[in-house]
């Protein structure tokens, strides 16, 4: 169990990280990776979004959409059972799911964690459409190549936001540097920033075939 | 007059407000994609659809959304179409180009070009030029897509469209996976700015000579 977990997270976190080998929330990963500083509060915020989201919809998958005797709604329209609601409902569902919650956890911080709502700032809106934390609630629930459990959903959400959390704080390092660079002019800001991208995704994929 | 600035609500998505070299959104799809021309065009026609008919839709109902809650109405209204666009698409193409697009279609809801739209074209504007408006975006998008896509197919799988082109060359795979697509994309912005530079440099010159 705790071998699998393990894997699980390495998979994630080195091997299929979700900026640099699935090219998942690039536009937080450009916009905040300025400062070393913002790139962790960024990468803590969605790790911990991604990490109930991913439990919730797994929870939504499971007995909301798809068809079988577990579905919640097929008890109250007995028609719903053979087809379930994936076809039509699944997308819309999610996002809604992630935008209550972004919505939630955002009031809860105000109201019980003040100082780190107030250095999260504006990052906290912005998960909502952040593509990696709805990438990641697709990709828990696609059953290719196999039906996730629910811990195994959750870790996988899990690992994938410190993966996304690591990615920033390299480029973070990176960028920080390249500030104090000369580059030519028509490569400065986001042109370079992509090259470096693909330098770092380039190590990254020295990880690949470690963990299937 | 009017036509006019019809054309230019539409033209203006192409060159001047090009999303992906200009406004740099929608970076995701883009890259993830764009490992084959056809898989770069499906993508670029599903998102066209999906921006002309929501800039549409909250384009008609934007004076029946009130401000504080129209982030969420957007969402809804896209997710909408992107369902659509979802069930066409499996419809009525071949499964493994669905199989390759994988969850990048679903995945166009949270696309920052068609939010960027709704939030600050649709919700300000008639519908007819709202359509013009997602219409030439998407066209730009697409456009730009087929650009990285054909770079990268031709360089890194030596075909085009899946034709050979050329019997000697060796292709070099590092194109068609993560590293290639982020420094293509890198590359081609650059080469954009450099443009852009090199023109006004052109027109400071041309400034200082007739002083």
């Amino acid at each position: 169990m705790i071998k699998e977990i393990a894997l699980i997270i390495v998979s994630v976190v080195f091997v299929n990280n979700f900026v640099l080998a699935k090219f998942l929330g690039l536009c937080p990963f450009l916009g905040v990776s300025q400062k070393t500083s913002s790139a962790i509060g960024m990468g803590a915020a969605v790790t911990f979004v991604m990490t109930l989201s991913s439990a919730i919809t797994w929870i939504v998958y499971n007995f909301v959409l798809l068809p079988g005797d577990a579905n919640i709604i097929a008890k109250v329209f007995p028609s719903i059972r053979e087809l379930g609601l994936i076809e039509v409902l699944k997308t819309i569902s999610y996002i809604l799911v992630i935008a209550t919650l972004v919505q939630l956890v955002e009031m809860m911080l105000r109201k019980m964690v003040p100082a780190l709502y107030e250095s999260l700032g504006i990052y906290l809106p912005l998960i909502t459409t952040n593509c990696a934390v709805l990438g990641v609630a697709l990709l828990n629930t696609t059953d290719s190549p196999k039906h996730l459990g629910f811990l195994q959903a959750t870790v996988q959400g899990f690992g994938a936001g410190i993966g996304f959390m690591v990615a920033m704080l390299l480029m973070s390092g990176i960028r920080e540097r390249l500030a104090l660079v000369n580059i030519p002019p028509s490569l400065r800001g986001v042109p370079i920033a992509f090259i470096c991208t693909g330098l770092m995704a380039l190590a990254f994929m020295g990880f690949s075939g470690m963990v299937q | 007059m009017a036509e006019q600035n019809n054309l230019k609500e539409f033209t203006k998505g192409i060159f001047q407000y090009n999303p992906l070299f200009v406004l740099v959104l929608g970076i995701c799809p883009s890259l993830a994609v764009t490992t084959s021309v056809k898989n770069g065009l499906a993508m670029g026609g599903a998102a066209t659809f999906v921006l002309v008919c929501s800039n549409f839709i909250i384009s008609i109902v934007r004076s029946y959304i009130p401000r504080e809650i129209r982030i969420p109405c957007f969402i809804v209204v896209i997710a909408a179409f992107v369902t659509m666009v979802e069930l066409l698409m499996k419809a009525y193409l071949p499964p493994e180009l669905n199989a390759s697009l994988g969850i990048f279609i679903p995945l166009i809801v949270v696309n920052c070009i068609i939010m960027y739209r709704a939030e600050s074209f649709a919700y300000k504007n008639k519908p007819f030029a709202s359509v013009l408006d997602g219409a030439g975006l998407g066209l730009g998008w697409t456009l730009s897509l087929c650009l990285i896509s054909s770079i990268r197919e031709i360089v890194g799988s030596g075909t085009l469209f899946g034709l050979k082109v050329s019997e000697s060359y060796q292709p070099a795979s590092v194109m068609i996976m993560a590293p290639g697509a982020f420094i293509v994309l890198g590359l081609l912005l650059g080469f954009f700015n450099w443009r852009k530079l090199g023109k006004s440099e052109k027109s400071m010159k041309a400034v200082m000579k007739n002083d």
